[in-house]
């Protein structure tokens, strides 16, 4: 069988540094950090007390209020980047646009871990007595988001969800791509959110020893290959792709952002956080992307990492891109966008990809911010684009991304040639 | 209206998101207001939290219209 060729046509972006794809983009080009003090609830009593939260997001601007009532904030934002990224594409405006050919692949870290959490608490805080809303269960599910986007837009090809922690949404881009690619949609709508940062969020992953505890400087707090990190910030996001069959986008005279070239999913099998210390399932994935995408890794000229800011996680990835590129990974650019963003979880692979695709649009990558000390565990030969973008022609981007698990998932993107 | 009717109807505002003109003694909460089924198991819980009683299932299910609800927590409300 012949695969199809698949196209992004679409995109839409809720991010720390903006509220759609160019405020984002300008966000990452410039250097800006997401990161400050966390609003969304009272962290006083927290080790981490910072994070990257949405700037100036009222779900009542796009959602009617009884509407918003009901959705989780995870689902809020990935029904809004949904949005933006079908209307952008103008795909339901074509006269080819088949409403049952047409699926939603939505990936999320956790789900709706606000509601589960003040569910919970009014429960905990009764006389044993049951009192669950109704609207519990259908807001806090992960595999709401999708159904919603389908609802909202009537598509009803394929649907479902994708978990691999911080891999989901890399996962559900790699589930779109291979659905369109055997023929069973014409578009896709995918991509990924997450909005954890709440009590138990913010309180479980510090349990974990995962985060920054940087409270006296939050923007300079995650600094992915710095000597001085101390684990990641977290983030919270939504992005949306409109994978769609390249025949299909070209016969309604799209707009083409990008080809999809390939992807790749591993596992470490090794343990439930900590990366395999010779970074061996993230060597593998990239490698599998690689050979999935017919490519050589002279090919690409840009690693989007997963580079998360943590001690051990930077340095086995760094380890692997170094042995999948051989010579090549020192004339790549490397950068990693959360030092910017922070950390969005289940929504990282889909911005990161999002940062990729731009990255080739506009030939210019996004830095790696707040460099200010060398690790020396680290290869600094390589270029990790420090502190400034670089302008250089981007033919092939490619994304990694890791999730608590042994989950790994990678995708490359490409410029688009007729 | 009684001080009942007054909470009744700013539950069903705020919950079903309608108009309170919208609100009348007859309206029925999913041909007129547009409850599904689980809008109207969260506003009877509602109208339970509020008036501190709990009304049984079978009774609930009597509970259809504006004006229902109202009578039922006059007569039951403490």
């Amino acid at each position: 069988m012949q695969l199809k060729r698949v196209v992004v046509t679409g995109i839409g972006a809720l991010t720390p540094l903006g509220n759609n794809l160019q405020e984002y983009w300008n966000g990452l080009v410039n250097g800006v950090s997401g990161a400050d003090f966390i609003t969304l609830f009272d962290a006083s009593k927290f080790k981490t007390r910072f994070a990257c939260e949405l700037k100036n997001f009222d779900p009542t601007a796009f959602l009617d209020k009884k509407e918003a009532r009901k959705l989780d904030r995870f689902s809020q934002i990935a029904i809004v980047a949904a949005d933006q990224a079908i209307e952008d594409s103008q795909i339901k405006n074509s006269p080819s646009f088949n409403p049952d050919r047409v699926g939603v692949v939505f990936a999320s870290g956790i789900g709706g871990l606000i509601t589960f959490q003040e569910e919970v608490k009014a429960f905990a805080g009764g006389d044993g007595t049951p009192r669950f809303n109704p609207f519990f269960i259908p807001k806090m599910i992960l595999d709401i988001a999708s159904g919603h986007i389908s609802m909202r837009h009537t598509l009803r090809g394929p649907n479902f969800a994708v978990v691999s922690a911080c891999a989901s949404s890399t996962n559900a881009i790699m589930e779109a791509f291979n659905l369109i690619r055997i023929g069973k949609a014409d578009a896709i709508v995918t991509g990924g959110s997450e909005s954890v940062i709440s009590e138990a969020g913010v309180g479980g992953f510090n349990a974990m020893k995962a985060m920054s505890e940087r409270n006296d400087d939050p923007k300079t707090a995650s600094r992915p290959y710095d000597k001085d990190r101390d684990g990641f910030v977290m983030g919270e996001a939504a992005g949306a792709l409109i994978l769609e069959e390249y025949e299909h986008a070209i016969a309604r005279g799209a707009k083409i952002y990008c080809e999809i070239a390939g992807t790749g999913a591993t596992a470490d099998a090794y343990h439930i956080t900590a990366p395999h210390p010779d970074g061996l399932g993230a060597k593998n994935v990239m490698l599998s992307a690689l050979d999935d995408a017919g490519m050589q890794a002279s090919e690409i000229d840009y690693v989007n990492t997963h580079g998360t800011s943590t001690p051990l996680g930077d340095i086995a990835e760094v380890k692997a891109i170094t042995e999948v590129f051989g010579e090549h990974a020192y004339k790549l650019n490397i950068s990693s966008t959360k030092s910017m963003t922070g950390h969005c979880l289940g929504a990282a692979g889909v911005i990161e990809a999002i940062a990729c695709i731009m990255s080739v649009v506009n030939d210019e990558i996004p830095p790696t911010i707040n460099h200010f000390t060398d690790d020396p565990e680290l290869d600094n030969n390589l270029n990790f684009t420090f502190n400034k973008s670089q302008k250089r022609t981007v033919n092939a981007a490619l994304s990694n991304t890791f999730g608590f698990g042994g989950h790994n998932a990678c995708v490359i993107v490409k410029k688009y040639k007729g | 209206m009684s001080d009942i009717a007054t909470r009744v109807k700013k539950i069903i505002v705020d919950k079903l998101g309608v108009e309170e003109a919208e609100v009348t003694n007859e309206a029925s909460f999913t041909n007129d207001l547009g409850a599904d089924s689980l809008d109207t198991v969260e506003l009877i819980m509602e109208f339970e939290k509020e008036f501190n009683i709990s009304i049984p299932d079978e009774q609930a299910e009597t509970i259809t219209t504006v004006g229902q609800a109202v009578s039922y927590l006059e007569e039951h409300a403490k």
